[in-house]
């Protein structure tokens, strides 16, 4: 397929403005490595992890659960008509994780040199670290996307024996992909048990790593909600029929699995204020009403969205729904790993970012955003490549 | 879709021996430990600190650090609440809102030295390690910087080199270890000269403390701090006055953070075992429910067919009757016409013949 963008040049404005922000972020990049993170963060003893941390693995992590989560539904659970989607599925689960542990590792770690040498696995592994499982997990977990997601590569590339010998192991894949990310994504919840009293108690609950795996699944298909949209939106002259003929279905068959997911986030989240009998949190303080807006106004009506949606057919509904719950899981994890973590300073001793750490985040956000446009619009992510379609 | 179960059976076995040598040592965290015999510590007797300031000096000079910008003499430095830094590994704080016997009351901090220590039992490169002896150490030869130990501690001890480039390391108090193996003291209970520091074998310093709470019951809360907090500490503490209104956390719970970690780390054999099971369970419920919708549509259709052709066939039948029928009646139609025609036709001869005959009759002549 012929790059459909090329015919507009390189000079547009999106690259244009692309190009501004990512000269300066890496700019301000070289600052952190010429004066160590202290000359570009607001990173502090009492808030060793900043926006960075919060962003790149909290968020960016449930975000990629768009890949395990299509791939159980698709290979798993009986749902292969809306085969279309999984690979615009694996190349989202792909990209999040590349940009994980890529800017966790360049940016964020003091030494990163060591990470790329592998310490925490070949030279003195902490094997009683949750850190250690997630990167464990996450380090199988690309490796997985990067198999699930070579054919396509394969495919522009005119690659058919390597295409077909790694699409052998798709089922395989998909069910180590399922049983890592129930890991991962748990432990990153988990990580927050092992310090009992910094997190506020409204948030913190042995129940975190259950919080953290369900809020995953439906983050995950709302992702997938919104990047169906999105590229329906900028790339439907590169979509194919059936690509179109499922969306509508695809949309439907998500929010309702989202829907349900929530619902049993809710019931959970109930249970657990429940059993540790945290009620009186509630009405006592700003944190509870906190704790309300996060699970009322961004569980729970959303969910109450999707159900409408799904009973309605109306997909733009469904849609609009799906980028509110995105939202809310943003609020929970910097709820979580931020806003609600050191709940006992005073006001002044807390941390704001510094616009320079804003920045790099930007600049990170738009070069994973330039190399998504660049895979979708030459490999064949949103229709089935003319030489191999006797693959669906 | 094709994948050997060998070859299947065979990578989840890797990852099973992987997960499960991970967690192999975590099994032991869930055990009660209570510390190592004859570990050492120190107890802090609040109600001695004068707030001198000399600890911090000690601990500066020991530890080669740099000089700060007010001198140690300068006592103004505890108007203001402080934290330990990369620079200086303990400091003592005023705390004007409580008093005991007319004056602040002073509170030195640094590191606790858990017995079990949460900075260990978080780093992924187990950089941290608990000597028998009583000291946490610190390896920054692995270090790789994540700062997960400073999220984990529920001290908010460790700091870290913010402004170091190349080589930021994670900076707390040693215990002294290097001077406690030359047999000599922490420099900072050497230095201070009210003994509201005291270094002991860690057993000991609890009967000293219990000791000092019973013979003087108004000069102490009843309670050693670090006895039990986080799963004990190697650095205890005495106060006058309760422990939260000189900035200690007394909602921590007695659970150590290596085993409040090893509940979901636990659960990381469960999946590998469990998840791959009813994955596959899933997989062949939709693909079984796909064969038999599939057998169902294809015995649908061949009935639907049969049905359509026994209706043809009926149908092909009555038309064959119809037309017997139909052939039958028009034939016993034409019959009677037929008959009715030759009839006729006799009738007419025989009129016909009668007649010549009476005209025979009539002119016998001819």
């Amino acid at each position: 397929m012929p790059d459909k963008n090329s015919g507009r040049g390189l000079f547009t404005l999106t690259n244009l403005v692309a190009g501004i922000i990512v000269i300066i972020g890496l700019y301000l990049i070289f600052l952190r490595f010429k004066g160590g993170l202290g000359a570009v963060t607001n990173f502090s003893d009492d808030y060793p992890w900043g926006i960075w941390k919060s962003f790149f693995i909290f968020i960016v992590v449930p975000i990629g659960a768009a890949g395990y989560t299509t791939g159980a539904a698709v290979y798993l659970f009986g749902m292969e008509k809306y085969h279309s989607v999984v690979r615009l599925a694996v190349l989202i689960g792909f990209l999040s994780y590349c940009t994980a542990a890529g800017s966790l590792t360049l940016l964020d770690v003091g030494r990163p040199e060591r990470i790329i040498m592998a310490y925490p696995f070949v030279v003195q592994p902490g094997t009683t670290s949750l850190l250690f499982e997630v990167a464990l997990c996450v380090v199988l977990y690309i490796t997985v996307l990067l198999i699930e997601f070579l054919p396509f590569s394969c495919e522009w590339l005119g690659y058919r024996k390597a295409r077909n010998w790694l699409l052998k192991g798709t089922l395989a894949l998909a069910i180590f992909a399922v049983v890592l990310s129930t890991m991962h994504q748990s432990t990153l919840g988990a990580m927050w048990t092992i310090t009992p009293a910094k997190l506020h108690p409204l948030w913190q609950s042995p129940y975190l790593p259950v919080y953290f795996f369900v809020s995953s699944i439906f983050s995950g298909l709302s992702v997938l909600i919104i990047m169906t949209t999105i590229c329906k939106h900028f790339f439907k002259h590169l979509m194919n029929e059936r690509y179109l003929d499922e969306d509508e279905g695809v949309i439907l068959a998500f929010g309702k699995g989202a829907c349900v997911a929530m619902l049993g986030y809710l019931t959970i989240q109930v249970f657990g204020l429940a059993t540790a009998d945290k009620w009186h949190y509630l009405f006592s303080s700003m944190y509870g009403y906190w704790y309300l807006l996060e699970l009322l106004g961004f569980v729970a009506l959303p969910c109450l969205f999707f159900a409408m949606g799904c009973r309605e057919k109306n997909t733009k509904l469904i849609r609009w729904t799906a980028v509110w719950t995105l939202l809310g899981i943003i609020l929970n994890r910097f709820n979580v790993t931020l806003l609600c973590y050191n709940y006992h300073l005073p006001f002044s001793e807390k941390y704001t970012p510094t616009w320079m750490e804003v920045w790099i985040l930007i600049t990170v956000v738009t070069i994973v955003g330039l190399v998504f446009r660049f895979i979708v619009t030459r490999m064949p992510i949103l229709y089935d490549h003319p030489d191999f379609k006797s693959h669906h | 879709m094709s994948i050997s179960r060998r070859k299947f059976l065979g990578w989840m076995g890797a990852v099973a021996a992987g997960i499960g040598a991970s967690s192999s040592k975590t099994a032991n965290a869930g055990g009660h430990f209570t510390g190592y015999p004859d570990s050492m510590g120190v107890l802090h007797d609040m109600s001695l600190c004068v707030g001198c300031r000399l600890c911090e000096e000690a601990c500066n000079k020991v530890n080669d650090l740099p000089q700060p910008d007010k001198p140690f003499t300068d006592l103004t430095v505890l108007d203001e609440k402080r934290r330990t830094t990369p620079t200086s590994h303990t400091v003592v704080n005023r705390y004007d809102n409580v008093e005991y016997n007319g004056k602040p009351v002073f509170r030195k901090m640094q590191c606790n030295h858990c017995l079990e220590p949460s900075c260990a039992s978080a780093c992924m490169v187990a950089a941290f390690k608990k000597s028998p002896e009583g000291a946490v150490k610190y390896d920054p030869t692995v270090c790789v910087g994540c700062r997960y130990c400073m999220i984990a501690c529920p001290f908010e001890i460790p700091t870290y080199e913010y402004n170091e480039n190349l080589v930021p390391l994670v900076q707390k108090c040693t215990m002294c270890a290097p001077r406690i193996e030359k047999g000599e003291l922490p420099a900072c209970v050497e230095v201070c000269p009210k003994e509201a520091l005291i270094f002991h074998k860690r057993d000991d310093l609890i009967k000293i403390a219990r000791e000092r709470i019973r013979k003087y019951p108004d000069r102490y809360v009843d309670h050693i701090y670090g006895e039990h907090e986080m799963g004990g500490t190697s650095w205890l503490y005495l106060s006058p006055v309760p422990f939260h209104e000189v900035g200690m956390r007394e909602d921590l719970g007695v659970t150590s953070g290596p085993e409040l970690a090893h509940g979901s780390l636990g659960l990381v054999p469960m999946i590998v075992g469990l998840w791959p099971a009813f994955l596959l369970g899933m997989k062949g419920m939709s693909l079984r429910r796909e064969k038999v919708a599939t057998k169902e549509k294809a015995e649908a259709v061949a009935i639907a067919v049969a049905k359509a052709n026994a209706e043809g066939d009926e149908k092909v039948k009555k038309a064959k009757e119809f037309a017997e029928k139909q052939k039958e009646i028009l034939l016993v139609k034409a019959k009677t016409e037929q008959e009715k025609a030759v009839k006729k036709a006799l009738e007419e001869a025989a009129e016909s013949e009668s007649k010549t005959e009476t005209k025979i009759e009539e002119d016998p002549d001819a």
